[in-house]
């Protein structure tokens, strides 16, 4: 069955979108293979002098990337990191990331929104960062974004999905790809996500936290794809307050 | 002359590719505003700094 992932017109197989910070460059390549990964994330940051490695020198060839715009404070600030992001030649995609609660990285959503209209307005394939909102999420459809990245739980916490019910009124109200970004901390809480219909998830802690790094980008796809594959499936019901069996009732051996 | 904050005396008539090549920077994985307008990369050479120039040099790094 083809069942594809597409945003701003590319089409992915996988729907697992990894953050690629926190484990070293000599591990990009193994995770993303074994978590048959086909988007990354980045952030762009001064660069240091001296002929230092660079990261894209360890993305394996074909995969999308997905600059971010950590660092970013107002939509003014998200714009000029996304138009740097671009002049590196890397394509058109962009995570908007717009913080300025500097404890719990909480998404500024207005800012946000405002960003997301600037950038698809020059043509940049917008994934904005957000708290799952319906409201907002309306206005970053009508602003021009290509999907919506809504958030399980803080950034890094590991936490899981948190938001879980706002997530599921996104599903069922937005005509856009759903990412749940940030807070994913465990691979059943990835299957969660997508057995509740999201399109994609993106983890990045909770694969650099483990102890076996490309193992657990293994455990994520695995689980990523079977949350994907219950959701087509369409889960089975729920009975409260009394049991049904599931063997016969009948031609029991007794009397 | 300011490059990524840091104030830095221009010393000779330089281009940003010039300064890019003698600091050491790898040019194709760089991208360089120089008071706040993006310079692309075909204009590297042809770029000429002054001493009132910001420069901000960027690169990408791992990321969520």
């Amino acid at each position: 069955m083809e069942d594809k992932l597409i945003i701003g017109g590319h089409e992915f197989q996988s729907r697992f979108i990894l953050g690629s910070g926190k484990f070293s460059l000599e591990m990009t390549d193994a995770v993303i293979k074994n978590g048959g990964v086909e988007m990354a994330t980045l952030a762009l940051r001064r660069a240091n002098s001296g002929k230092e490695e660079n990261i894209l020198d360890y993305m394996p060839e074909g995969i999308t990337l997905l600059p971010n715009t950590s660092g970013a404070r107002n939509a003014e600030e998200a714009l000029r990191i996304a138009r740097l992001s671009r002049e590196l030649g890397c394509g058109d995609f962009v995570k908007v990331e717009v913080i300025r609660d500097s404890k719990y990285l909480l998404p500024d959503n207005y800012e946000t929104i405002k960003a997301t209209e600037l950038m698809a307005k020059e043509g940049f394939i917008v994934m904005p960062y957000m708290y799952p909102d319906l409201n907002v999420a309306r206005d970053l459809y009508n602003a021009g974004a290509a999907a919506i990245m809504p958030l399980g739980a803080p950034i890094g916490t590991n936490k899981g999905l948190l938001t879980k019910d706002f997530i599921k009124i996104l599903v069922e109200e937005i005509d856009l790809p759903i990412v749940v970004d940030a807070g994913i901390g465990r691979p059943s809480q990835a299957c969660e996500a997508m057995e509740i219909g999201v399109d994609a998830v993106m983890a990045n802690t909770a694969v650099a936290t483990a102890k076996d790094i490309p193992l657990m980008a293994t455990a994520f796809k695995l689980a990523i794809e079977a949350g994907r594959a219950a959701y087509l499936a369409g889960l089975g019901r729920i009975l409260e307050h009394k049991a049904e069996a599931s063997s016969p009732l009948t031609g029991f051996l007794r009397d | 002359m300011k490059v990524n904050g840091t104030y830095m005396e221009l010393t000779k008539r330089m281009t940003v590719g010039g300064l890019l090549e003698e600091q050491g920077y790898n040019r194709l994985r760089v991208a360089v505003e120089k008071n706040g307008e993006i310079i692309p990369k075909a204009e590297y050479d042809s770029a000429f700094l002054s001493e009132a120039d910001e420069l901000e040099i960027v690169s990408f790094v791992g990321g969520g």
